[in-house]
């Protein structure tokens, strides 16, 4: 994965601010990703790491900057047109569809076509039943595909959304903490999910729990204050005396 | 609170039991109830379009009024002008001292275009309303309120238009409806037949669409609207076809109301006759295409009993009513009947 060709740029955060009236959450902050690659951005708590998905997805809008996705500027273009580029988010608190069944909630986002007069049937094509069934069966809820999503365990919402963002065929995936509110073994089973979507997709994870981290064996990319800290493996990371200042030493 | 499911082998039977009853009410009811049953069923055509866009949707008009009267006066206005000898004005735009018809009477001449209008006019008023509010990502109780400034701005426009609109007293006095006479006899059972036709067939193709794909996005969007957008869907169109399709039914329960009550007016079609169509789904079941049907019969068939006998004490009663529905029994009649009160 190490030493991709520049036509290999997939994603481009160039310089973004993002000014909170007066409080900068991201000051001018940069940093790129090459295709296929899995990295993991942490920083404590206001780092910006958070909005740093926002301004990717398109939920705030930055006064500077730009963030350009393969080759196009995408930092004005509405949510879902975000989306259908072929960026997916998941969200830190998960946001399942409740009332839905666990199939359906990747029905939906395993759906190609999402203009309304296209869903005026209840017919499911061959190739996204297949999207659906394969995410049940890599997050291992294929045995709970009809029960209700508000009524699945933390930790199955977790892995849900996961399997909700594979299902859409995003290229560029976005994972805000997935092991929030996880348990040891659940967090290494997320681990091994998200190390398995690494194969075929660009994965961008933010956690601050640093055994999960490690477990990603990812590049890991610092933010501090709105800004970039540094770069490098977990042992760089962790070694770097300005990251134990900034970060590790609140945890360590 | 009784229990129903004893009553579950009867289930599969029941719907069409109902049917039978339905299609046999004329044979067994006096012409008077057969009329009011005929009008609560207007009623119910509307109120399964609340379920689509308030259960469904999460998307509460209290606005409905609007659409019900828009297909009310587009079949009122065409009855006037059939009834009238050539040359001459309605009586009211006589008295109020009229010396032609509006040009946007004209058209209603036409049974073909009354036809077209009763559909049409509600639709597009509610897309063209529904994507001007949801395409700015206005929502919830805003919409809400935004809808009961429409049904007041509504009925008082027609109120302050006496001159073409009939005003406060609206339009009446109707004789007969694409060449048929309203009083002959057998008018009154045909009418009815088709008003319970028109509900069913607005029962399974809401019952379809609520199956649907389209049906699952618009419950999505109603339980988490931005998640809805990040999973790449514009929410819009869909809440706006919802709104459109239930202004629809609207339309065609107002016109078919207006053809059995003979008369369509403001005090039908303002605020609180709006807020009282929130109150039938509500009873009912505002999750349930069946609840809706049964609590616009119900309600309609106590109002009637009510408000004869104490005309003052209605409105407290049906205050009472949806208090109690909406904090106790948030799912309605129907959800009594499936066992779950929450």
């Amino acid at each position: 994965m190490s030493g991709s060709a520049i036509s290999d740029l997939i994603l481009s955060v160039d310089g973004v601010t993002i000014d909170y009236s007066g409080f900068k959450a991201l000051d001018g902050f940069s940093m790129t990703l090459n295709r296929g690659e899995t990295r993991v951005v942490i920083g404590p708590n206001g780092a910006g790491k958070s909005t740093l998905c926002d301004t990717i997805i398109g939920r705030v809008r930055p006064s500077t900057g730009r963030v350009i996705f393969k080759g196009e500027e995408i930092h004005r273009l509405p949510e879902q047109a975000i989306v259908a580029r072929g960026i997916c988010r998941k969200f830190q608190a998960p946001g399942v569809l409740p009332t839905l069944s666990v199939r359906d909630n990747l029905a939906l986002a395993a759906r190609r076509d999402r203009r309304w007069w296209k869903s005026l049937g209840s017919g499911i094509p061959a190739d996204e039943r297949a999207a659906v069934d394969e995410a049940l069966e890599s997050v291992g809820l294929t045995h709970r595909a009809t029960v209700e999503a508000g009524t699945l365990a933390h930790g199955e919402k977790q892995w849900l959304e996961i399997a909700m963002v594979m299902a859409t065929g995003a290229e560029l995936l976005l994972l805000d903490e997935p092991t929030a509110g996880m348990g040891p073994a659940e967090t290494s089973r997320t681990a091994e999910l998200i190390l398995g979507l690494g194969d075929t997709r660009t994965v961008l994870v933010i956690d601050h729990d640093m055994s999960f981290v490690e477990q990603l064996a990812a590049p890991v990319t610092v933010m501090h204050q709105g800004k970039f800290l540094k770069q490098g493996s977990v042992a760089e990371v962790r070694a770097d005396p300005e990251v134990a200042a900034v970060y590790l030493g609140h945890t360590a | 609170m009784p229990d129903l499911s004893r009553l579950s082998p009867l289930k599969p039977v029941l719907p069409w039991a109902l049917l039978a009853l339905g299609v046999a009410a004329p044979f067994a009811l006096s012409s008077y109830d057969l009329n009011l049953l005929a009008r609560f069923m207007a009623m119910g055509i509307l109120a399964l379009g609340l379920v689509l866009i308030w259960g469904h949707g999460g998307i509460l008009s209290l606005g409905q009024g609007v659409f019900f009267g828009l297909g009310g006066y587009a079949i009122a206005l065409h009855m006037k002008l059939a009834d009238l000898p050539a040359g001459e004005l309605p009586d009211f735009m006589v008295w109020s001292g009229r010396e032609s018809l509006p040009f946007w009477w004209t058209p209603f001449a036409s049974p073909a275009f009354t036809l077209a209008a009763i559909i049409l006019l509600p639709t597009l008023a509610g897309a063209l309303f529904a994507w001007a509010v949801f395409h700015r990502r206005v929502g919830g109780t805003y919409f809400a309120l935004i809808t009961q400034a429409l049904s007041l701005a509504f009925a008082t426009l027609i109120i302050s238009r006496q001159d073409v609109t009939g005003g406060f007293n609206g339009l009446t006095d109707f004789y007969s409806i694409f060449g048929v006479g309203l009083a002959s006899p057998g008018t009154g059972s045909m009418l009815y037949w088709i008003t319970l036709t028109i509900l069913c067939v607005a029962f399974v193709a809401l019952r379809w669409l609520l199956a649907s794909r389209f049906g699952i996005l618009l419950r999505a969007a109603r339980d988490g609207e931005n998640r809805v957008r990040f999973l790449g869907y514009n929410p819009t169109p869909f809440k706006v076809a919802a709104f459109a399709i239930a202004a629809m039914l609207a339309g065609i329960g107002g016109a078919l109301f207006t053809l059995h009550a003979g008369v369509v007016s403001p005090a039908l079609i303002g605020v609180v006759p709006s807020i009282e169509m929130v109150v039938w789904v509500a009873i009912g079941g505002r999750y349930s295409l069946a609840g809706a049907i049964v609590g616009a019969l119900l309600v309609n068939l106590a109002r009637d009993a009510v408000s004869s006998a104490f005309p003052e004490l209605w409105l407290y009663l049906m205050g009472a009513l949806f208090i109690f529905v909406v904090t106790l029994l948030p799912r309605g009649l129907a959800g009594i009947a499936k066992g779950k009160a929450a």
